[in-house]
């Protein structure tokens, strides 16, 4: 990708992110007091970061692909089941991954 | 001015490095997406909120537009703003402390703010402001350590990198499942994530995925 995109992402990633946090900090409460957008607002942060999951570990492009990294996942939600701490889950799924990787 | 409240700190030091660690994989992660090793220190420095950071690299690691790297990681960052509301009233500064107060309102500070509420109103802003800085201060130094050797080891998924990232993921989403209702829309948001990625743009199943908490947030349970 050209260097124009990456920093177009971290520029404008950075000024919305921070403006975001202004924004809380400069605006009265009940501006963001509506039920409804609460309940939203809780629930984004799960399905993102879950589209995430699976964006990175299971898709290549614009295709569905089991390969060496669904290994390094099914050993980092065992790790999270049996309350590993993070670095466990990580590194763990970063070691199977690359095992499967080699041995393939 | 009263002695600072020991424990506190120490919470929030042992919260500082065991999260600022984790700016290693992020700079390994934007590295192995195509930013530069500088780049990726800007990011810590002035992004400096870790979800959002790694949902930008990874979206445009998955092929995806600028847009949405950019929308995605908006999103996520959504939450310091609610954050910043519950800090504002208890850290009552003005000014450019008032701007650092917000850049260092993350997950993190606020969450060990809150957690010192029984040690009183001066702890809690102990708390906030050592567990900020300090995650701040580790939080770009692992990222340049993750950048550098990132760099330096090449093809990500030869050391499992490409498997670290989505882990780190599943590790951010797996405290926040609460209950039944919360663990049914992560694994719906999967399954539609996985179901509209042959049909969207690389990058945009992610975005799209926000429509699934807006439908199952709607209506009060």
């Amino acid at each position: 990708m050209s260097s124009s995109t990456t920093w177009t992402v971290l520029i404008a990633t950075s000024a919305l992110c921070l403006a975001i946090k202004l924004f809380g900090h400069y605006v009265p409460e009940r501006w963001l007091a509506n039920a409804r957008l609460q309940r939203i607002n809780a629930l984004i942060p799960i399905a993102l970061l879950s589209a995430l999951v699976v964006a990175e570990g299971l898709v290549t492009k614009t295709h569905v692909v089991i390969d060496h990294r669904l290994a390094g996942l099914v050993v980092a939600l065992g790790a999270l089941l049996a309350k590993a701490p993070f670095p466990v889950v990580v590194v763990g799924a970063a070691v199977t991954s690359a095992l499967v990787y080699h041995l393939h | 001015m009263a002695p600072l409240p020991r424990s506190t700190v120490r919470d929030a030091l042992s919260v500082a490095v065991t999260v600022g660690a984790y700016g290693v994989a992020f700079g390994a992660a934007s590295v192995a997406a195509g930013f530069s090793v500088l780049q990726t220190c800007l990011f810590s420095l002035f992004t400096f909120t870790g979800a959002s950071q790694f949902a930008a690299v990874g979206v445009v690691a998955a092929g995806g537009p600028a847009i949405g790297a950019i929308a995605t990681a908006g999103m996520l960052g959504t939450r310091n703003a609610l954050y910043g509301m519950q800090m504002a009233p208890l850290l009552r500064v003005r000014g450019l402390r008032r701007v650092a107060a917000a850049h260092v309102t993350i997950d993190e500070s606020t969450g060990v703010a809150l957690s010192q509420a029984p040690r009183g109103v001066e702890a809690m802003r102990v708390g906030f402001w050592v567990t900020g800085i300090g995650v701040f201060v580790f939080w770009n130094l692992f990222t340049l350590l993750g950048a550098l050797g990132a760099k330096a080891l090449g093809n990500p998924a030869s050391w499992g990198l490409d498997a670290a990232v989505p882990a780190v993921f599943l590790g951010l989403v797996w405290p926040r499942l609460e209950n039944t209702f919360l663990r049914l829309v992560a694994v719906a948001s999967m399954a539609f994530a996985l179901v509209v990625t042959p049909w969207l743009a690389a990058g945009l199943p992610i975005i799209a995925t926000a429509g699934v908490a807006i439908v199952m947030g709607w209506r009060e349970r």
